[in-house]
């Protein structure tokens, strides 16, 4: 049977794990090469490292990080942040990973979802989608505001019809953030997860508002995830993903257990 | 240890040559070298994406100088791509033929409920091959789960090695003599996938052929 997945993921800025509450305030939580080693030891499906700051910083430092980084791992590990073009893709390919995630560069250029595809195979083509409910929208939930640039900037799309023109572009999966939720802790927007996930075909990683063992299984049950990200759950010594898995097994959540 | 690795740009080969690597082998990379994979030893062919890609390995010849060292008994492991090259085809590239090395062909999983890709970590249900025991899946336990990508698919016949449902049973690893196929990534399947890989790297072909 096909589990759920569960996936560390680390924010990195300039070289160090961090995490902040929606985007600011951020705190260090330690070398990513470190913590990503400790997630995959630990029972984690996937790690994801995403270079926050990317987008207006140099590049060299994530190049030498997802090095180190994948060294030594045997999960899947997928790289975001910064990536403009499709020979930054490459070099991130190239320094280890196997999926690359895009957000501000795909919405500005959605050709770009292709073009990494093309070469690379449309499973390495992760389209990330920063999302926040609109309360003047007909649907506030469907008609999501996307932002760009780290949550900075709106992107004047709405996160279905985002969705789905990543689909059909070639996107791979969808990593989907919900921005109101993000860092709170208070659980995943289940709603806004499952109102992308029922418009497309290809896995949605729901991200944004892990807390608790109960949030991963609501988000798998009422928002229809493929597979749940995590960050400050795991950082501080929280849970484990073996201990999260084998919690949410125990709910019925199937799991890849043992790990 | 000496591991031809083929890349015919399907891909990214860096995690393959990493794990191989891991577990001690020393992999040497070829793209139409037909000297170096007329002389391997042992062949991985690795690949994501598009069966459209293996044309590469008819235009290189590659096809060719693979068929022959095949015939010779040399140790082969297809992954992902690379396994449903060893089929007649695949309805990806109906145009395009594989190896036919296993005489069936491989098609897309049905659509309906279920999202098409198959991505993420799936069971095993290993079995014998042909009445012979899986030296590929030896030490691996059905119920152990390997990470897929993927949208096409090999049929379960009496070559399958492994069975995995996702919207249907289908050839989750194939093995016939000294060749054999995965396809899930065993580079990426934790420590179930570097037993698997490292299976492949210690099987000796002297021992079992007569």
């Amino acid at each position: 049977m096909l589990t759920k997945r569960i996936i560390a993921c680390l924010d990195v800025h300039a070289g160090r794990v961090v995490k902040g509450v929606q985007f600011v305030d951020l705190v260090d939580a330690g070398d990513p090469a470190t913590q990503a080693a400790r997630h995959a030891r630990e029972g984690a499906d996937e790690i994801v490292l995403l270079d926050i700051t990317a987008t207006h910083e140099g590049r060299q430092t994530l190049l030498d990080t997802v090095r180190r980084t994948a060294r030594e791992l045997f999960v899947p590990f997928c790289v975001g942040g910064g990536i403009r073009s499709a020979r930054d893709a490459e070099q991130v390919f190239e320094a280890g990973a196997d999926k690359v995630s895009i957000n501000s560069a795909a919405l500005a250029d959605p050709a770009l979802i292709s073009a990494i595809g093309s070469s690379f195979g449309a499973q390495a083509v992760v389209v990330a989608i920063d999302a926040r409910r609109d309360p003047r929208a007909a649907d506030p939930v469907r008609d999501a505001q996307v932002f760009v640039h780290g949550g900075r900037k709106p992107a004047g799309r709405r996160v279905v019809e985002w969705a789905r023109e990543a689909e059909q572009r070639g996107a791979g999966e969808i990593l989907l953030t919900s921005m109101d939720c993000d860092g709170t802790r208070a659980g995943f927007d289940c709603e806004l997860t499952a109102a992308v996930s029922e418009a497309v075909g290809i896995p949605v990683i729901a991200s944004g508002g892990a807390g608790t063992v109960a949030h991963f299984a609501e988000v798998f049950a009422h928002g229809r995830a493929d597979a749940a990200l995590a960050a400050s759950i795991f950082h501080f010594g929280v849970k484990s993903a073996r201990a999260l898995k084998e919690e949410l097994a125990q709910s019925g959540v199937p799991v890849r257990l043992p790990c | 240890m000496r591991v031809t690795v083929i890349d015919y740009k399907a891909g990214n080969l860096t995690s393959v040559l990493k794990a191989l690597r891991h577990l001690g082998a020393e992999p040497e990379v070829t793209g139409g070298d037909l000297a170096l994979v007329e002389s391997a030893e042992r062949i991985v062919l690795p690949g994501v994406g598009h069966f459209q890609a293996t044309e590469r390995l008819d235009a290189t010849g590659l096809t060719g100088a693979i068929r022959s060292r095949l015939v010779r008994g040399v140790p082969f492991l297809g992954i992902c791509v690379g396994m449903q090259w060893l089929y007649a085809g695949s309805s990806e590239a109906p145009k395009q033929p594989g190896l036919g090395y296993f005489p069936e062909s491989c098609s897309r999983f049905c659509e309906g409920q279920e999202k098409i890709p198959h991505v993420g970590w799936n069971s095993l249900e290993i079995r014998p091959t042909n009445g012979i025991a899986s030296r590929l899946l030896a030490g691996v336990n059905s119920g152990e789960y390997v990470y897929f990508t993927h949208a096409y698919k090999g049929p379960v016949t009496a070559d399958t090695a492994a069975v995995t449902h996702y919207i249907e049973r289908f050839a989750a690893a194939v093995e016939r003599g000294n060749v054999m196929g995965v396809q899930f990534h065993p580079e990426k399947s934790g420590a179930a996938g570097l037993k698997i890989l490292s299976n492949f790297l210690a099987w000796q072909p002297e021992s079992t052929s007569c």
